[in-house]
């Protein structure tokens, strides 16, 4: 059944993307928004708005009942629950279809299974795909996880069966720190999930983050290449790229080939990324875990690969199979994105909402801004910083860095503090153009190049709010 | 004795205590010193203390827990 009218269940810069590839198809779309958000782009952007509800997300974008009632009042017949929010909750996701409506996503059960850390890791480790050294399920016991840890060696992280997001992970380095963290981590993961199973990891320091992006539409599955996210603070990425740097040829086709096995195992249907640890002094790599939904660092691999993500899952959602060959994907140039946040680089990146008085958006051949941005437009308090994202395109690497750093030139949002030039450093710093990074690299950088980042964006430049 | 109140220095939510499960940081009534934390806004996702400001003793909240806040909107009343 092909889609006629998509309700958007998100906000902010993805909202506005999926707006823009549902009209590209022809599709009406139905914004759902709070309170706070009644003047967003997305929102002006859209055949139709229905307030879902106060400011609070717990109360708006996550009010599953407020969503499906708009859905059935305005007769949208799929929800595009972007990323975030209701993204990779199989609950809501088992009752848009119950609805009758389609999940524009995978199905509940697959969520369910890759939200599951362990069930994810033991589905990898069926389909023959490396995983971290470790546990091979949950371990109820400190002592079976003693156990354990002798033999895989130190150090080690202690991670929540139901975490995420780099949440209740702990670091031993030793036995001593090891029998110390155990039981505060148990302890910590019933308070914060409701459930006190963990599982053990072997740390693999200096690693980079290599991800893989899926497509599939229940039978078959392609990959789409990968990109590499090394560049985090406090884990969450900054900068993406693709094709990765680091990888050589041959990892490259192991690496992908294991990610198309892991989707097509699970008969994965829709957009996915299987995200990796990559040792590069190895050429080892290690599966970490499996996202079930479009993320935000999608465009680098509609860059380079010239597919567009958002549209192709709408599709495979309306019943579509898969419309290209993994043969006929191919991988041109370099794509970079560089995430464009309401935060203050010279303030340890204080949040900072605020009206933008003017907006300069850069433009020319390979340049791409996705944002929710507008002249006049002010930034609620209530949500995540992510203002939009800048993406370049070049023939190579060195030409995609040059071609961002004039981007970024260009680009002006006046009136609050962006990341831009914590940006504007990071393409001018000697390793981060030699592609010698991992994901422990930025933070003590940043800490290194604090006077530097103080004088970057002079408060005269930007108008503070009283 | 004088009644001031007490301002978010920030736009966002705001919430009366450290976590869902814990009790709230003042009631009405409390007396309180000029670095007690009173209350906290959360901002984008980052959760940022209000201090008292000011050593007295708490009339009122003016601002429920959870509530959306504007900055600079009187949260509390305090006698000093």
């Amino acid at each position: 059944m092909a889609i006629r009218k998509l309700l958007i269940a998100n906000r902010g810069e993805i909202a506005v993307r999926i707006i823009r590839a549902a009209r590209d198809l022809g599709i009406a779309t139905v914004q759902v928004h709070s309170k706070a958000d009644k003047d967003s782009l997305a929102v002006r952007l859209a055949d139709e708005a229905v307030d879902i509800g106060p400011p609070q997300a717990a109360k708006s974008y996550l009010n599953q009942a407020a969503i499906l009632a708009a859905a059935q009042s305005t007769g949208a017949d799929a929800i595009h629950p972007g990323y975030g929010f209701l993204a990779e909750n199989a609950e809501f996701a088992a009752a848009v279809e119950a609805a009758g409506m389609i999940f524009v996503g995978p199905t509940a059960q697959s969520i369910r299974l890759m939200g599951d850390k362990v069930a994810a890791r033991e589905a990898a480790a069926s389909a023959g795909v490396p995983t971290v050294p470790g546990s091979q399920g949950r371990l109820e016991s400190a002592e079976a996880a003693f156990a354990l840890v002798e033999k895989t060696g130190f150090p080690v992280m202690i991670k929540a069966a139901a975490g995420g997001g780099g949440r209740g992970i702990r670091i031993a380095r030793s036995a001593e720190e090891f029998h110390h963290l155990m039981p505060q981590a148990q302890a910590e993961a019933l308070a914060a999930f409701g459930d006190g199973g963990l599982y053990v990891e072997k740390l693999v320091e200096g690693a980079r983050h290599i991800e893989v992006q899926v497509l599939g539409d229940g039978r078959d599955v392609i990959h789409c290449f990968e990109r590499e996210c090394s560049l985090q603070r406090r884990r969450q990425k900054v900068w993406e790229e693709a094709p990765s740097p680091s990888l050589t040829q041959a990892v490259r086709e192991k690496l992908c080939t294991s990610a198309v096995a892991l989707a097509k195992a699970v008969n994965y249907r829709g957009a996915g990324t299987l995200e990796y640890l990559y040792d590069d002094r190895t050429g080892e790599f290690y599966f970490l875990e499996m996202n079930t939904r479009i993320q935000v660092e999608h465009p680098v691999t509609e860059m380079v690969t010239g597919i567009d993500l958002v549209r192709e899952m709408i599709r495979i959602a309306g019943g579509e199979p898969l419309r290209i060959r993994q043969d006929e994907v191919r991988v041109s140039g370099h794509s970079i994105e560089v995430r464009i946040n309401a935060e203050d680089p010279a303030r340890n990146f204080l949040p900072n909402p605020g009206t933008v008085n003017a907006l300069g958006v850069p433009g020319g051949d390979g340049v791409r801004f996705d944002s929710m941005l507008y002249q006049g437009y002010t930034v609620p308090p209530f949500y995540d910083s992510l203002l939009g994202k800048l993406i370049v395109h070049d023939k190579d690497r060195p030409s995609a860095i040059r071609r961002l750093e004039r981007a970024l030139a260009e680009l002006s949002v006046e009136g609050i503090f962006t990341t831009k030039p914590l940006h504007q450093a990071l393409a001018r710093d000697a390793d981060v153009q030699a592609g010698r990074f991992h994901t422990a690299w930025l933070e003590p950088w940043l800490e290194s190049h604090a006077a530097a980042l103080a004088t970057a964006q002079p408060p005269s430049a930007v108008k503070v709010a009283p | 004795m004088a009644t001031q109140q007490i301002f978010s220095p920030l736009p966002g939510i705001f919430y009366r205590k450290p976590a869902p499960d814990k009790p709230v940081y003042k009631n009405d009534g409390d007396v309180v010193v000029e670095s007690d934390t009173i209350g906290l806004i959360e901002v984008m996702k980052s959760f940022n203390e209000v201090k008292a400001g000011a050593a007295g003793k708490i009339v009122r909240f003016l601002a429920e827990n959870e509530d959306a806040v504007m900055a600079g909107q009187p949260i509390a009343e305090i006698d000093v």
